[in-house]
Order: C-alpha cells, then sequence, then structure tokens
C-alpha cells in the first residue's frame, strides 16, 4: 500500500480529502506505529484520498506548551502553520488527542484554520455511511471492552459518544469503568508527564487506572490515544495481565473487523 | 426608651453596611491588581451559565442528595432574608411586624414557610457538620483544611443553626405573648413549627418572655450584621461570588490553552524580522511568578472559592499520593492575594515582601505533579479554574527561572532539534508508511 505525502500529491496535480496528521507517537513509537498502520488501512480500504505530510510534519507543540514552555510551542505552530498553510490544508484527521486539540483549538488564533476531527469521529461517521462493513461474527463480537476515556478528547474537547459507538458497533458488549466520561481518571500521560518521572506520591497513576480497567473484567482495554494506549499497557504489565487483557486503539479493533 | 432601641438599631445597620462596603471595595480593588482579560463576548451564553451554573447549581446534582440539602440552606438563606427585610424596617421604625397588617392572613402563610424553611435548614446543617466531623469524608479531612479553613467551615454551619433558632424562639415567645394580649403583639394566626416550643416558655411571666422575644430578636438581626461582615474573610464569600464567576466561566474548549500573544509575535519577528516594529520593548516577563501576574479572572476564581474539595478528589495526581492538590492552589491563591491585600492597606501602595505566589505559597513539586487533564475545572460547581493557574506559574518557571527537569530540558532540545519529543531521526518519521509500501 502507498501512502501518498502532500509534496507527492501535489506534484502530480492531486488534492487529497484529507490529510491524516500522524502525530509524534504514532510516527515513531513503535506500539503506536501499529495504530497508524491500522487506520492508514482502514483510510484506503474505504476509497478515502489521503496523504501524510512525511518528514514535514513536526510535533505541534503541545508537551512544550503544557510543560511551560511556549517559545517552542509558538515555534513549533510557526513552523506547522507555514506548512500546512503552504499546502492549502483544509481538513485534518489524527490519531492522536493531543494533536487534535492544538490543531483544532489552539492554531486557529495563531493563522491556522483547518476542520480537525479525530479519527473515532471519523470512523463513526464512517460506520454510520456504510463505508465502512464489519466482519459478521468478528473477533470481538460478545467480548467485554472497557473504554478508557482520553482526557483531551472527553473533558477537553467533549467527546464522548463517538468511541463508543464505534465499539458498539463491533457488537462487543461495553463495560464502563466506575471514573468514566466527564469523570474518567486520566492515564497519567498528559501535560508532558510522559516524558519525565512521576511526583513522589504512593502509587503510579497508570497502574491506578490500569486496575480499574482490570476491575471491569473485560478482556479489552479500548483506547483513542496513542499515549494512553501506552500508559494503560505499562499498568496492565505491572499487574501481570498482558496475557489476559489487551490494550488496543479503537482503529486496531475496526481494521482487524473490517469485511 | 422607644428611641434609644431605634437610634442604636440604625447605628448598627450603618455600621455593618459601612463595614461589608469598605471590605467589597478594598476585594474589588485585590481582584483588579490581576491582568486583564476580555470576558465579554457572548452575553448570552454567560447569562445562561448564571441560571444553569450558580441558580440552578447544576454541577451540585451530580450527587443529588448533596446537592438537595444544600439547595436548602441556599433558598433558606435567600427566602429567609425578605423576613429580614421586615425586621430591619421594624428595627429603624420601631414597630413590631409591619407587614402583618398589609398581608393579612397571608402574613401567617409566609411565615410559616420561613419556619419550615429555617427548620430544614437547621436539620441539613446539623447533616453538614456530621459530613465535617464526624463522618471522615476525605475531601474534609484533607490537610488542605488544617486550623483556620476547618473552623471556618464550621462556624458558618453553627452560627446559621444559631440563627434560624433565634428566629424560631422569637416567633415562639411572640405566639404566647398575643394569646395573652400583651400590647405591641399583635395575632398573627399560629406559626405551626414555633407552636412546637410553646411548652418550653409558657410558665414564664410577661415580663421574661417580653424580654427573650427581645433579646432573640437582637441577636437575631445582630447575628445577619456580623455574618455579613463575616463574609468576605471567609469560604462562605462563594454565595455571592457564585454569579459573576458563573457569568466569566471560559466558554472555550476546556483544553485550550491561554495563548500568549507577546511570545507568538517575538517568534515570528524572529522568523520574519522584516515585521519587527522598530524599537519594539521586549515583554516584562513571561508567565505568572506573582498574583499581578495571573488576570483578574484567576483572583476571582480565588475568591470564589468555597473549599469543597471536589477538584481535588477527582485530581489524578492527588488520588495517587501526589502533593498536588488544585484546592489548594486556590486558597494559596486567595491567602497571597489578601497578604498582597493587607500590604497595601498599610503602605498604601504595594511595597515589595520578598515573597511571591510562586514558591513561597505554591511549591515547584505541586505544579508538576499536574496532567493537566481538566478533572478539577470539570469538577468545579463554581466554574473555577486550578488548571489556568497552574499553568501560569509553569511559564514563570520555565520561561524566567529555566527550572525544569532534566528530562523535560531534553524533551524541549528533541522537539527542537528532532521535532519529536524523542530523540528519533527526523527523517525516519515516514518510516512506517516505507514499510507499508513494501
Amino acid at each position: 500500500m502507498k501512502i501518498n505525502t502532500m509534496a507527492e500529491m501535489m506534484a502530480n496535480g492531486e488534492t487529497p480529502e484529507i490529510l491524516f496528521w500522524v502525530g509524534c507517537a504514532g510516527s515513531f513509537d513503535q506500539r503506536a506505529q501499529k495504530i497508524t498502520k491500522a487506520f492508514a488501512t482502514i483510510l484506503d480500504k474505504v476509497g478515502i484520498k489521503f496523504a501524510i505530510l512525511g518528514k514535514e510534519e513536526a510535533c505541534t507543540g503541545d508537551p512544550a506548551r503544557r510543560a511551560g514552555n511556549e517559545f517552542l510551542f509558538q515555534m513549533m505552530a510557526y513552523q506547522n502553520i507555514q506548512i500546512l498553510n503552504g499546502y492549502n490544508i483544509k481538513k485534518i484527521v489524527t490519531t492522536c488527542p493531543h494533536c487534535f486539540n492544538t490543531l483544532k483549538n489552539e492554531y486557529p488564533e495563531l493563522g491556522g484554520n483547518y476542520e480537525v476531527i479525530h479519527h473515532t469521529t471519523l470512523l463513526q461517521e464512517l460506520i454510520d455511511q456504510g463505508k465502512i462493513i464489519l466482519k459478521e461474527g468478528g473477533s470481538f463480537k460478545g467480548k467485554k471492552i472497557s473504554f478508557h476515556d482520553s482526557c483531551y478528547l472527553g473533558r477537553a474537547n467533549n467527546i464522548y459518544e463517538a468511541p463508543r459507538k464505534v465499539l458498539e458497533a463491533l457488537d462487543a458488549e461495553l463495560i464502563e469503568m466506575k471514573r468514566c466520561r466527564t469523570k474518567g481518571l486520566c492515564c497519567g500521560a498528559g501535560g508532558a508527564q510522559m516524558f519525565k518521572e512521576d511526583e513522589p506520591g504512593n502509587k503510579r497513576i497508570n497502574i491506578e487506572r490500569a486496575d480499574e480497567a482490570l476491575e471491569t473484567g473485560a478482556t479489552f482495554i479500548a483506547a483513542a490515544c496513542p499515549f494512553c494506549n501506552t500508559m494503560m499497557m505499562d499498568g496492565v504489565k505491572n499487574r501481570e495481565k498482558e496475557n489476559e487483557v489487551a490494550v488496543l486503539d479503537i482503529a486496531e479493533m475496526i481494521a482487524e473487523s473490517m469485511a | 426608651m422607644q428611641y434609644v432601641q431605634q437610634v442604636l438599631f440604625c447605628i448598627m445597620a450603618a455600621g455593618a453596611i459601612y463595614w461589608f462596603s469598605k471590605k467589597v471595595a478594598e476585594i474589588r480593588r485585590n481582584i483588579f491588581l490581576g491582568k486583564p482579560q476580555d470576558l465579554s463576548d457572548n452575553p448570552g451564553q454567560r447569562w445562561n451559565n448564571v441560571i444553569l451554573l450558580a441558580l440552578g447549581q447544576k454541577k451540585m446534582f451530580h450527587n443529588v442528595p448533596v446537592a438537595i440539602m444544600h439547595f436548602i440552606i441556599y433558598a433558606g438563606f435567600i427566602i429567609i432574608n425578605m423576613e429580614v427585610l421586615e425586621i430591619v424596617l421594624d428595627g429603624i421604625l420601631g414597630t413590631h411586624r409591619l407587614f402583618l397588617p398589609y398581608l393579612g392572613e397571608f402574613y401567617g402563610w409566609l411565615i410559616n414557610t420561613f419556619e419550615w424553611l429555617a427548620a430544614s435548614v437547621i436539620v441539613v446543617c446539623i447533616i453538614f457538620l456530621a459530613r465535617r466531623n464526624w463522618l471522615k469524608l476525605k475531601r474534609f479531612i484533607s490537610k488542605d483544611l488544617n486550623g483556620w479553613p476547618k473552623t471556618d467551615a464550621n462556624l458558618i454551619l453553627i452560627t446559621e443553626i444559631v440563627l434560624m433558632s433565634l428566629f424560631l424562639t422569637m416567633n415562639a415567645t411572640d405566639q404566647i405573648l398575643q394569646d395573652r394580649g400583651v400590647a405591641h403583639y399583635e395575632p398573627t394566626g399560629s406559626f405551626f413549627l414555633s407552636a412546637q416550643l410553646i411548652p418550653l416558655f409558657e410558665n414564664m411571666s410577661d415580663g421574661t418572655l417580653v424580654a427573650i422575644e427581645r433579646i432573640a430578636w437582637w441577636i437575631h438581626i445582630a447575628g445577619i450584621f456580623a455574618f455579613l461582615n463575616y463574609l468576605p474573610y471567609s469560604k462562605h464569600l462563594h454565595i455571592a461570588l457564585a454569579f459573576p464567576n458563573a457569568y466569566y466561566a471560559n466558554l472555550q474548549a476546556p483544553g485550550k490553552m491561554k495563548n500568549m500573544p507577546e511570545v507568538q509575535n517575538e517568534v515570528l519577528y524572529a522568523m520574519q524580522p522584516e515585521l519587527a516594529p522598530a524599537n519594539a520593548a521586549p515583554p516584562a516577563s513571561f508567565g505568572a511568578k506573582d498574583v499581578f501576574d495571573l488576570s483578574w479572572k484567576n483572583l476571582l476564581d480565588a475568591y470564589s472559592c468555597t473549599e469543597c474539595g471536589r477538584c481535588t478528589s477527582e485530581c489524578p495526581a492527588n488520588q495517587t499520593g501526589k502533593l498536588l492538590s488544585p484546592r489548594k492552589i486556590m486558597m494559596a491563591t486567595r491567602d497571597r492575594l489578601e497578604d498582597v491585600g493587607k500590604n497595601i492597606n498599610s503602605n498604601k501602595s504595594f511595597i515589595p515582601d520578598s515573597k511571591s505566589l510562586l514558591h513561597d505559597y505554591i511549591s515547584v513539586e505541586e505544579l508538576r505533579a499536574c496532567t493537566t487533564c481538566n478533572a478539577c475545572v470539570e469538577a468545579c460547581p463554581v466554574s473555577i479554574s486550578p488548571l489556568d493557574i497552574i499553568v501560569e506559574l509553569r511559564r514563570s518557571l520555565i520561561m524566567e527561572e529555566s527550572n525544569a527537569p532534566q528530562e523535560w530540558n531534553g524533551t524541549f532540545s528533541n522537539i527542537e532539534n528532532n521535532f519529536a519529543p524523542w530523540k528519533f531521526s527526523p527523517d525516519d518519521r515516514d518510516k512506517w508508511a516505507n514499510e507499508m509500501a513494501s
């Protein structure tokens, strides 16, 4: 499967329907690359003409801004907006809620105005439109799945239903954790915490959250963020449950279940 | 004798109002020590928030029984204050139950309603005292509340119980005096609840009863004036400030952080020097080191906080034993602002006291523990954002003090040089795509 970059499309005089913003985790992290590949496969299968920025993509600046380094954030934003505007990008989809939040909410006042959607919203639309057709009796049918709300999707942007609707389409049994939706507990990665050691405390946040997910008895923990995914997986491993419980992104579940 | 009482009453009322207005002006001045922030957009949506969040207490209803109890105290407080209007006029004019002749039977109905509310308020206050002191609810036994804040909360509940009991006592003795036909005590009809207290008083002489009725009346109204003046020093100020705070609540996506146009421009001028204005002064400072560097809305937030701790009980860092407590962030901000206010009161203008909100009131360790998950913001019933203050202080730490954990410095340099938070070659960014092609 050939993934086109914007530069290639431009050279061929083509315009994509949508730009797939991959994000740093999706580009470099081995686990998250699988999510990226799954999502690219879905886009390809349903025949959406998409492109990536490839080597021209750079960190949105989300962790820098939240750590307090506004200079670095503004530098990254300036650079990205120059590139996005240069290609006259109108619509962006991303598999990372942090990129989603920054592109959607923080770039407009810096001169970057795009229609930005998160991949779970796009997946829900594609299922509703009948463009994604799922296998009869797919591998998640009747399985217990617990969805972990990402803070930057849920509380930050009020997206709670799209990922759940996608999971429902899998014919799975959705089990909510005690703290869900507006009360969902953070995985511990946000605010640039992913990139440093925890402050002194009595438990890691990701272990607290993984414990809660394991308590539901679900065999799959569904995530919609590459950072949540890593944090939840580490938590599950810490409790030595990685052979019984899998942490998967919603895109991976759909890719696996497509007819 | 009657005139003496009237004069005394007027002096008391005028004094109470004078001191209260003075303190209100001081709080207003303190809030506007903060930086300007334009929140005048979307008045329709803002009034909607006042109705839903402040008047309707929407967020309290996440826990229905507590919301109902809180609503009883709140409604009781507001509705019973209608009776205070009569009490104040009686005090000034030297009358007794001034509204009775005008309202007739409706008067009895009104007072009966107030009595039911008063009794409900007493019951709820007792339950709330129990929740705070004996049931050991996690958010109430936190070290955030050690010392004055715990006393403050209990004082408010006890004061409400005392005020309501005085109101009932006053009505009970009044009814006995009415039945005995004592002058000035015009028949009002029976008040159901206070009538239950009559057996306690009915063996007393007319003189004793008049004395008790008058003393209860005086302590009740003096207590209300005292309570009014206590508000500005207390967490209880939220009964007033919840309204403006709901009006000025953030209307943007909670995930959006406040932009810093001064930094945006610095970067723009560095990238496109032709746009830089000649002799532009560089920004004075970045982020917030002290209360002066926060916005006035951050400072209004601090005064609106009633220290309920819903934010802290939802905070992932706090739940896992970290030092951070969003409630403590708000309390520390108010403490600092009050200290700055006192400094201004005694020196006419602020004389630097070699202290700042950052470090002296809020520590680096607290700030570092935040995941910016917005749980505290979501939880707050009165639209406070502890997160906004945390981020402003973090900005000062990083941009003014270059104070970052070693790992973050690595992250920053990776983002700057490799365009990703990790040390990967930017050339490998689309390696996954090449892998898919093969």
